[in-house]
């Protein structure tokens, strides 16, 4: 038991460290933003007092099809107004409820600040809490601290100077402008808008932290997140039930397990008879016993606490950087556990004559990393459709009730919305079991083929 | 609209991932109805490859969300 704290705090550690990084904002993802560079075309195509571009065409800026948008010319300093967009947009909705935020929202009513330790190359660590930025509606920051701006929950900072030394100043809003670079190829830029001015700010990118084009903040994030502020939770409450269950083991020998202890002892003996000693082999599941229990009850853990109605909708397990990190510990453990017959499956496979193994070793190192990118896709995937598919259910109240505009629509909306909900949320329930399940008994398989013995060669 | 391509991959992975679970659910049935005293190992069996299989469309479905 005590090695079950010792690893389910390792990862706590770990994944802490690889979370804070992530910097998820909205929907940015897959637009290609690299362009985005001051010096480029990218730039002048977005100014209008620089007609001699003639190669490119400046009037086709798409600007989303909205009645009226702000026409922000210059990155700095443009004259723009809040427009509130009209309709409900169930895709952009869903998006930001599942992803991670500096700000803790209970029922958008509740707003539960997290402290924010920022480090940048001019001012170096900064801390300071998100209550600065008093969220509101759409957890937008009504208010600047610095250069930082809170959009849709996650902080962003200006792009343009003169912000630096002000401590505290209106934000009425936020704007993105869609328009097209020289290629074609779509962009979203995200505008603050400060006293009747657009000012630009910074891209936050949700998945790829910028590799893939989401472009690279100038500043690094390692704030407690909604997400780790969860992890920290919901390891702490099992750093307790695991306590009291081990204490109960000292204090009771020989007698019926009692209280917490009859919940978790099946629990535990489901893993070690039915993923751990099948899978790894009788005698030699020990040493990676406590890994499997860390890795299941974490996973178990948080998508339950995901599950919990109107308390914030966290999304950890469904987070695609938390299970690249539980991924790359179940890669780690596998691959340095690998025995000779382990690595001599994958350069020299015995038995196949020469001119298979060219096709063979390529297959089998791809299948090497292929197999714990399958692990994180397949438990962020899973709980994050979920999630999707529950916001989407929520969303057709809003859809039939023209976001608020016909009681009627509504009242059917709700009439739909509830059923369908519940039905989700009790197959959410299994999946997060099955999930739970699946990865444990993945990583257990994984690490049984890596150090399995193959006398019959 | 962007998406469109990327919906009708989702679609198709979808429709693999339904064909695949139905032959890997109604042969553990099957196999379950035959032989009722190893219905454990089946299950275990059926969800390794439930989860191997949903692997797979998932990784479509993410592209898909991704890229369109």
């Amino acid at each position: 038991m005590r090695k079950i704290f010792l690893s389910l705090f390792c990862c706590l550690a770990l994944s802490f460290c690889l979370v804070a990084q992530q910097n998820s904002g909205h929907s940015h993802d897959g637009h290609d933003h690299s362009s985005h560079d001051h010096s480029g075309h990218d730039h002048s195509g977005h100014d209008h007092s620089s007609h001699d571009h003639s190669g490119h065409d400046h009037s086709s800026h798409d600007h989303g099809g909205h009645a009226h948008t702000n026409n922000i010319t210059t990155p700095c300093g443009s004259a723009a107004q809040v427009i509130h967009h009209e309709g409900y947009d169930p895709s952009a909705t869903a998006i930001h409820h599942i992803s991670d935020a500096n700000v803790f929202t209970i029922m958008d009513m509740i707003r539960i600040p997290l402290p924010m330790i920022i480090y940048n190359k001019d001012r170096g660590l900064e801390f300071f809490m998100s209550s600065k930025f008093s969220a509101g509606h759409h957890d937008d920051g009504h208010y600047g601290y610095k250069d930082y701006v809170m959009m849709h929950g996650n902080i962003h900072r200006l792009k343009c100077p003169g912000f630096a030394d002000q401590d505290h100043y209106e934000v009425a809003g936020f704007d993105v402008q869609k328009h097209k670079d020289a290629a074609g190829k779509d962009h979203e830029t995200p505008y603050a808008i400060i006293g009747g001015k657009a000012y630009e700010i910074e891209q936050k990118t949700i998945w790829d932290g910028g590799l893939l084009g989401g472009g690279i903040t100038s500043f690094y994030d390692l704030s407690p997140t909604k997400n780790v502020v969860s992890m920290i939770l919901v390891c702490l409450l099992f750093f307790f039930l695991f306590r009291k269950a081990a204490k109960a083991y000292a204090n009771r020998v020989g007698q019926a397990p009692s209280g917490i202890q009859s919940f978790l002892e099946p629990v535990v003996q489901f893993i070690r008879d039915d993923v751990a000693v099948p899978f790894i082999g009788e005698g030699k599941y020990e040493r990676f016993f406590p890994l499997l229990l860390t890795i299941f009850f974490f996973i178990l853990g948080l998508n339950l606490w995901g599950q919990v109605p109107f308390l914030g909708s966290v999304n950890v397990t469904g987070s695609l950087t938390v299970t690249a990190v539980l991924a790359i510990i179940v890669f780690l453990i596998s691959n340095f556990n690998g025995n000779k017959h382990y690595w001599q499956h994958i350069f020299n496979m015995p038995g196949v004559p020469w001119f298979v193994k060219i096709i063979l070793t390529p297959v089998e190192l791809l299948g090497m990393f292929i197999k714990p990118l399958t692990l994180m896709l397949r438990l962020a995937g899973n709980i994050s459709a979920g999630h999707i598919a529950i916001l989407s259910f929520v969303g057709l109240i809003f859809i039939f009730g023209n976001a608020g505009q016909s009681m009627a629509g509504s009242i059917t909306g709700v009439a739909m919305a509830i059923p369908l909900t519940i039905f989700m949320m009790a197959i959410e329930l299994i999946v997060a079991f099955v999930q739970a399940f699946v990865f444990t008994l993945l990583a257990a398989s994984y690490i049984g083929a890596a150090i399995e013995d193959h006398d019959h060669h | 609209m962007t998406g469109t391509l990327a919906a009708i991959g989702a679609g198709l992975a979808v429709i693999g991932a339904g064909i695949g679970l139905g032959q890997i659910g109604g042969k553990a049935v099957e196999a379950i109805a035959r032989q009722p005293e190893a219905s454990g190992d089946i299950r275990g069996a059926m969800i390794l490859m439930a989860a191997f299989m949903e692997g797979a469309a998932l990784i479509a479905i993410l592209l898909a969300f991704f890229i369109g």
